[in-house]
């Protein structure tokens, strides 16, 4: 609803829809048969060249960032402030040499970085990236993305058990165990969402969140129930894309790199480009379902084209990943396990409840301050029982007193 | 009966033969992916959403990780030393036959019941979501029923193995 | 409550995301090789000899005595002892090092061979961008190489030179006191003994 006059502009229209006329006119120069299937081709190589190379500005970003919060500078040789490292880096991992272990599974070790991209790559296909900007408008958009994100798992234990290391097999199987946990927080986590909004396809929802009352949008972080399973959801998405602390499966001090220990050169560099990405489509369907995609946060800033405040959520998240990492040290396996089942599950079922409790008590300023209520008394005694039984007191020595 | 149906056809076949006559464990759990894939593009091309997205989401990202969890946990992947096939392949070469002629004549003689449509009829999620709740609610409960009692069942058995050497 | 660990971690991180732009003190990081941290005063890397005034073969302190070369751990001191002599500092005439070989890669900075000198002859440098192309000749410093002026040692360890200068300065004082002492005595005992016979050879005759 572009209701201001700012917005109802030309200028900003056009703006706004800048990639849809594009391709609009690039596809009108082909005869009407070819056109839609080469409008589809258009979307899809922009998206294979935008987002490996928001991946390129996110390793810069990552360790300059890392550098920076740990009193240290991060790469500054290779281009102005060290921009140009991603290509050093492309570079190095093109010429490395490729090898594959003697006793591998030498197809399995092959396919296992191809399914990875492959998956990840799937998942872009739903989101809405701007408005009238999605690759395909699936009726049940969000029930596809969450399927690739599953099948994501079937690459990491085929890489770990391929190698035939034990390192990557232990790494594997942690990592299997980690995603499958969180997996089941990440879905119901968007039930919520899905349950309020009434459908699965993502261009919907947002739709049904870019309405203001005022100046203030409708977005579903601003509500009770949105901001615990955008927590959640914040939670399990970090622990899915196996980032800090949830990082036990590649650790490097723990086991050597987990799964992909025995990748080199080229299918390495397809493994962190994947697992990139996968943040990447985790952090846009966050942004898809709790910050309003991309709507504007204030009802006068609607004149700023929505792609980019997709893509600024999408930075942002990313931006909150790497402070995540700069600052939280790993979590145990059993810890991350025991945080998983006894916590945020538990949390996030609740939650479901909550929402269910928003939708069915209508309009008023009732459900806002019962369902706070709710959750937060819920959060604190949760946080202190399903968290006990670890008492950290006085450490006692057997033998030295 | 287009080109993709028999395209799709085609890899879940290839998949479940594969699965069978393939030796190593770990290699026919990923081919009876690949035929749980060629299944989910098959609905998907029969335009039944919600069942492919489900199928690949259950299928491939749970039941198949099963497998490969149980196969890793249990034996490893070591080879059989005798092969795979077993002595009495004739007689099971019989009873497939038999059961393969019971499902054709059954499918067969169902087609002719359905009335030819031209357009399929499209299900929405929340035409399904409307019956599971209103129709269908009494085998959702029970399902979750069974559900909550095999995630019990499932902790009860972990958990006595687990006390075992203690006690 | 849960959770309030990680706030406050996140607020500390931030704090040194956006100090290290600011202060320096959150950006410890030195840019080398374009600027370098000055290396403290008491730093020590390989040693060195030192040799007062300007040619650094007549005013080397080194007398080859060679207790560094016996106390040095690694053995990596190698000197030969000359055949002939040469005055040192105070004018006595001493041996001097023929050859004084130090192999860098065999020594471990122990700094026991400056201990024990007794000429304050031998002392540590500070240099430590000593990289070569060559593994074993460029590693072995001979006497030429070894040489470093008194007024380098100033400039490297001002405070212990200008002790040891003080100590040496001292040291010659005491000499060229005790020599005066001695030369009057000398004297003096000239004086009587040429005094002494005369006025003999006087109440003699």
């Amino acid at each position: 609803m572009i209701a201001t006059s700012a917005a109802a502009n030309p200028f900003f229209m056009n703006l706004d829809q800048i990639f849809v006329l594009l391709r609009n006119w690039l596809v009108g120069f082909l005869p009407v048969a070819l056109r839609p299937a080469a409008g589809v081709v258009l979307a899809v190589i922009a998206i294979v060249c935008v987002f490996p190379g928001l991946f390129a500005l996110t390793t810069v970003f990552e360790r300059k960032g890392l550098g920076r919060i740990q009193n240290r500078l991060g790469p500054n040789r290779v281009g102005p402030f060290g921009f140009f490292q991603p290509i050093a880096d492309g570079i190095k991992s093109l010429t490395k040499e490729d090898i594959v272990p003697f006793s591998a599974n030498a197809v399995v070790h092959f396919l296992a970085p191809l399914v990875l991209v492959v998956t990840v790559f799937m998942g872009f296909a739903v989101l809405p990236m701007g408005r009238n900007m999605v690759l395909v408008d699936m009726d049940s958009g969000l029930l596809f993305f969450f399927a690739m994100g599953a099948a994501t798992e079937l690459s990491v234990f085929m890489a770990g058990w391929s190698s035939r290391n034990k390192y990557s097999v232990l790494g594997a199987m942690r990592a299997v165990a980690q995603m499958i946990s969180y997996e089941v927080v990440l879905l119901l986590s968007s039930v919520a969402v899905v349950m309020i909004t009434g459908s699965l396809s993502l261009p919907r929802i947002v739709e049904a969140q870019n309405q203001y009352s005022g100046i203030f949008p409708h977005w579903y972080i601003f509500t009770p129930w949105g901001l615990a399973a955008f927590l959640m959801y914040a939670i399990a998405a970090t622990a899915e894309t196996n980032r800090s602390p949830f990082d036990l499966p590649e650790g490097e001090s723990e086991l050597v790199a987990g799964y992909h220990t025995e990748y080199s050169g080229f299918k390495f560099a397809l493994f962190f480009l994947g697992e990139y990405l996968a943040m990447f489509s985790i952090s846009g369907l966050g942004a898809t379902l709790f910050l309003g995609g991309w709507s504007a946060p204030f009802s006068f800033l609607q004149f700023v084209p929505s792609w980019i405040w997709f893509f600024g959520k999408v930075m942002l998240s990313i931006f909150v990943f790497i402070w995540m990492r700069g600052t939280l040290p790993r979590l145990r396996q059993d810890q991350l396990m025991n945080f998983a089942w006894k916590f945020v599950l538990p949390f996030t079922l609740l939650n479901l409840l909550v929402t269910a409790l928003w939708r069915f008590m209508g309009e008023g300023w009732q459900r806002w301050v019962v369902c706070t209520i709710i959750l937060a008394a819920a959060y604190i005694v949760m946080g202190r029982l399903g968290m006990s039984g670890r008492h950290i007191g006085r450490r006692s020595y057997r033998y030295a007193e | 009966m287009n080109a993709m149906f028999y395209l799709l056809a085609a890899i879940t076949l290839a998949g479940g033969l594969a699965t069978v006559l393939l030796k190593h464990l770990v290699h026919s759990a990923l081919a009876v992916t690949v035929a749980f894939a060629g299944l989910a593009l098959m609905f998907l091309q029969l335009d039944a959403q919600f069942a492919g997205f489900a199928q690949i989401l259950v299928y491939i990202g749970a039941v198949a990780i099963l497998i490969v969890f149980a196969i890793l946990l249990t034996r490893g992947a070591d080879l059989p030393k005798h092969g795979v096939f077993s002595r009495t392949w004739p007689l099971g070469l019989v009873i497939a036959a038999g059961v393969f002629a019971v499902l054709g004549w059954a499918v067969i003689s169902s087609a002719g019941a359905i009335p030819q449509q031209n357009a399929s009829p499209s299900v929405t999620v929340h035409d399904i979501g409307i019956a599971l709740v209103g129709r269908y609610v009494l085998p959702l409960e029970i399902l979750a029923l069974l559900l909550t009692a095999a995630t019990i069942g499932a902790v009860i058995v972990a958990m006595h193995e687990k006390e075992r050497p203690g006690s | 409550m849960l959770g309030d660990g990680i706030l406050k971690g996140m607020a500390e991180t931030a704090r040194n995301f956006f100090g290290s732009y600011i202060s320096k003190e959150r950006l410890t990081t030195v840019e080398y090789p374009e600027h370098r941290i000055p290396t403290a005063e008491n730093a020590r890397v390989f040693p060195f000899l030192v040799y007062d005034g300007a040619d650094g073969e007549a005013g080397l302190r080194c007398v080859a005595c060679q207790i560094c070369e016996k106390e040095c751990p690694p053995k990596c001191i190698y000197i030969d002892k000359s055949t002939d002599k040469k005055p040192d500092y105070v004018g006595k005439p001493q041996f001097y090092p023929a050859r004084f070989d130090i192999d860098i890669s065999v020594c471990m900075s122990c700094q026991i061979c400056v201990e024990v000198c007794p000429f304050e002859a031998i002392k540590m440098d500070t240099q430590f961008e000593l990289a070569t192309t060559d593994r074993f000749g460029g590693l072995l410093y001979d006497r030429k190489e070894l040489a470093r002026s008194n007024e380098y040692y100033h400039s490297i360890h001002p405070t212990e030179a200008t002790e040891v200068d003080a100590r040496l300065a001292e040291e010659k004082a005491k000499v060229e006191a005790r020599a005066k002492a001695a030369a009057e005595a000398a004297a003096a005992k000239a004086a009587a003994a040429s005094a002494a016979p005369p006025a003999k050879t006087e109440g003699g005759s």
